[in-house]
């Protein structure tokens, strides 16, 4: 496997608390598909009331199409577990978001669908904005190096739990994974059933 | 033996096999689903083959997206209708029971689950939604999940998980008359920020939390999401018990003792350790009122709107100013100055009996203020009924209120049930993000008692003052 998790051209949301109803407004959760979600990303603040993309917005600005890398603050991701706001990031085109936190249950769901979540301290976090002030950013993620390589040898180390690092590595269906433990799980609804017959 | 906390052994009770480092295969009690965030999951399941392990453990519900002004599927529009239908169709396949429309018992999740006993301490339950931290309080571990990991645990009846850090929220002494649980809740998140709980399972402990009623006390739990915590927890007591005896899923005649004696041990050992410890004394709590667009940004309802230079943390500084041109308002205005047009009385937070009974006793014999709508949403069939039994319903409706069926609403207006651009509304939910009621949506988080009576006033009112000084809010 490459060294390189990803590679692209970062988009700068300077932003804190991002939550998931901006993510993905509630008119795109009536699909009862897995797809197609890319255009409601940040749908509120992407479009203005008439339906024209608001050229305030930075996802809208020219230097910025085709970003693949979503620098953001602290909190991102708070509110529901709609697994749709990581579908929408990641069908959009980032695989990668770095911020000073997430909130728990979107961290689990972008990692579930293969994207990589990098934390960072608010002083890594300011320096990173302060890279994209001085012009367009590509940067190259390698995950098993846990580091963000900014070019001309500069680069931003990164922490991450080792057991994520490896299913993001290995790319492991997570469901088959658990099915390997059948003979346990059988054993705990044996165990369960006579111990608290109450619970069904 | 180590001390412990109620989180950690509920955890360790539910390992099913430890997988590998930190992470462990824990077991799960209870899945609770509905149309939003199940299809995808289904589909997967489809896909691959697989089949729903424990469909005895599964319940499902429709909520989100049903309309409240009509039985029928077909009243929230054709994409919802589909939606609808595909949580039927994947239950009568996969065997799964379901709480349909037509159900009398039909209602958000989170009221049914503990109103039918599927609810019971020591429990790991899960739902594809992040207020499934209500659950908490029964002393069950309770949390939201995705839809990936909905699949997962409709195939294995498992989830992969990591321990969290503990956080201990202590409310000491007792609440003040109309201080209610939804108050002790803004007011630990105003404390603690969206983001302080994050990493954490917050125990909420303490002689204030101990004369809760069960719906109090879920009203706590469902809004520990809103500081980030992963669930909330509340040891299960004599309170808990008496709530859970008779009702349909809660343990039988045969079995009750026994439960009620491991229930017993579920609480955290006195000398536990948590990460985080935070202490709040109750009577210093007053009603409490968000001002901004999310929920660390509440006062008490007699404090001024701040001003975005009061917060030495630069970013919350920004936060505040953004939050203040969004709401329409500006600092050192008086919430009490403040029109609103639509008041939303609901939610998983704050639409069981006791909240409409709050709502009811502020508003009998008085009338909705003219030009606020004003609704009320009750949370499940069963709560619709006894309130329509104890006359909350009649006297709702003599004040102008309009009376609605079961469903989440106006929380997050995926029906048609909305607040307009530039509209201000004082709701009983949980969330005031930008749009979540609908788009340029106004939200003010308050509780069904300073919801009541915003209505009646046409603007915010201080309820503690009012009902001691003059006992009228006109
Ligand atoms: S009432 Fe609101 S917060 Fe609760 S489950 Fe429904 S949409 Fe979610």
């Amino acid at each position: 496997m490459s060294q390189i998790f990803a590679q692209g051209l970062v988009c700068p949301l300077d932003k804190n608390n991002v939550d998931t109803d901006q993510i993905i407004p509630k008119q795109f959760l009536t699909s009862v598909s897995r797809d197609g979600f890319a255009e409601a990303l940040f749908y509120d603040w992407r479009y203005l009331a008439n339906e024209q993309p608001n050229p305030d917005f930075v996802l809208n600005e020219p230097a910025y199409k085709g970003a693949s890398i979503l620098l953001t603050r602290a909190n991102f991701g708070c509110g529901s577990s709609r697994e749709h706001a990581p579908w929408a990031i990641q069908q959009y085109g980032f695989n990668v978001v770095i911020a000073e936190s997430f909130a728990d249950i979107f961290f689990n769901n972008s990692i579930n669908n293969g994207m990589l979540l990098i934390s960072l301290s608010a002083s890594n976090i300011e320096f990173l904005f302060s890279r994209c002030q001085q012009g367009t950013q590509e940067w190259k993620i390698d995950l098993a190096g846990q580091q963000i390589i900014l070019g001309n040898n500069a680069a931003v180390g990164f922490q991450i739990d080792p057991d994520i690092k490896q299913r993001l590595l290995s790319g492991l269906d997570f469901i088959g994974a658990s099915e390997q433990f059948e003979p346990q799980i059988s054993g705990y609804e044996k165990q369960r059933a006579s111990a608290q017959p109450w619970l069904g | 033996m180590m001390a412990k906390t109620l989180y950690q052994k509920i955890y360790q009770s539910h390992i099913v096999a430890p997988v590998n480092g930190s992470t462990d295969l824990l077991f799960v009690d209870r899945h609770l689903i509905h149309e939003v965030t199940s299809p995808q999951a289904f589909a997967g399941l489809r896909q691959a083959g697989r089949t729903v392990r424990r469909p005895d453990l599964t319940y499902a519900t429709m909520d989100h997206n049903v309309s409240t002004q009509l039985r029928s599927i077909d009243a929230a529009g054709e994409t919802s209708r589909k939606q609808l239908e595909a949580l039927a169709t994947n239950c009568k396949e996969f065997n799964v029971p379901l709480l349909d429309l037509m159900h009398p018992d039909q209602g958000i999740v989170h009221v049914i689950g503990p109103e039918l006993g599927l609810t019971q301490p020591g429990m790991i339950i899960v739902c594809g939604d992040s207020h499934t931290s209500t659950h908490g309080a029964f002393g069950a571990i309770a949390f939201g999940i995705g839809t990936s990991e909905v699949e997962h645990v409709l195939a294995t009846q498992t989830l992969q998980q990591q321990v969290a850090k503990t956080l201990k929220v202590e409310v000491t002494g007792s609440l003040s008359p109309f201080v209610t649980p939804k108050d002790v809740i803004m007011a630990v998140i105003g404390q603690l920020g969206t983001a302080g709980g994050n990493g954490y399972v917050a125990e909420f402990c303490g002689s204030a939390i101990r004369g809760m009623s069960m719906e109090g006390r879920m009203t706590l739990c469902n809004m520990s999401i809103e500081m980030g915590a992963k669930a909330g927890l509340i040891a299960p007591d004599e309170v808990t018990f008496t709530y859970l005896k008779g009702k349909p899923h809660a343990p039988q005649a045969e079995h009750w003792d026994a439960a009620v004696q491991y229930w017993q041990s579920l609480y955290s050992d006195a000398d536990a350790v948590f990460d985080k410890t935070v202490t709040i004394a109750a009577e210093k709590i007053r009603p409490q009122v968000t001002w901004g667009t999310n929920p660390e940004q509440v006062i008490a309802v007699d404090q001024p709107i701040p001003s975005p230079e009061s917060f030495s943390d630069l970013i919350k500084a920004d936060a505040a100013r953004r939050a203040l041109t969004y709401m329409g308002i500006e600092a050192g205005q008086k919430l009490t100055d403040l029109k609103v047009d639509v008041v939303f009385i609901g939610s998983c937070t704050n639409s069981r009996i006791e909240d409409l009974r709050q709502a009811a006793a502020v508003v009998q014999g008085k009338q909705v203020a003219s030009g606020v709508r004003a609704l009320i949403v009750p949370g499940s069939g069963q709560v619709k009924r006894q309130a329509e039994a104890e006359g909350l319903a009649d006297i709702f409706k003599a004040s102008g209120f309009e009376w609605r069926e079961p469903g989440c609403s106006m929380c997050l207006g995926m029906n048609d049930d909305r607040v307009e651009a530039g509209q201000r509304c004082a709701s009983t939910s949980n969330r005031n993000f930008e749009g979540r009621q609908g788009r340029g949506s106004r939200t003010h988080l308050v509780s069904p008692a300073m919801a009541a009576a915003a209505a009646i006033a046409g603007r915010f009112v201080d309820i503690s003052y009012v009902e001691r000084a003059e006992g009228t809010y006109q």
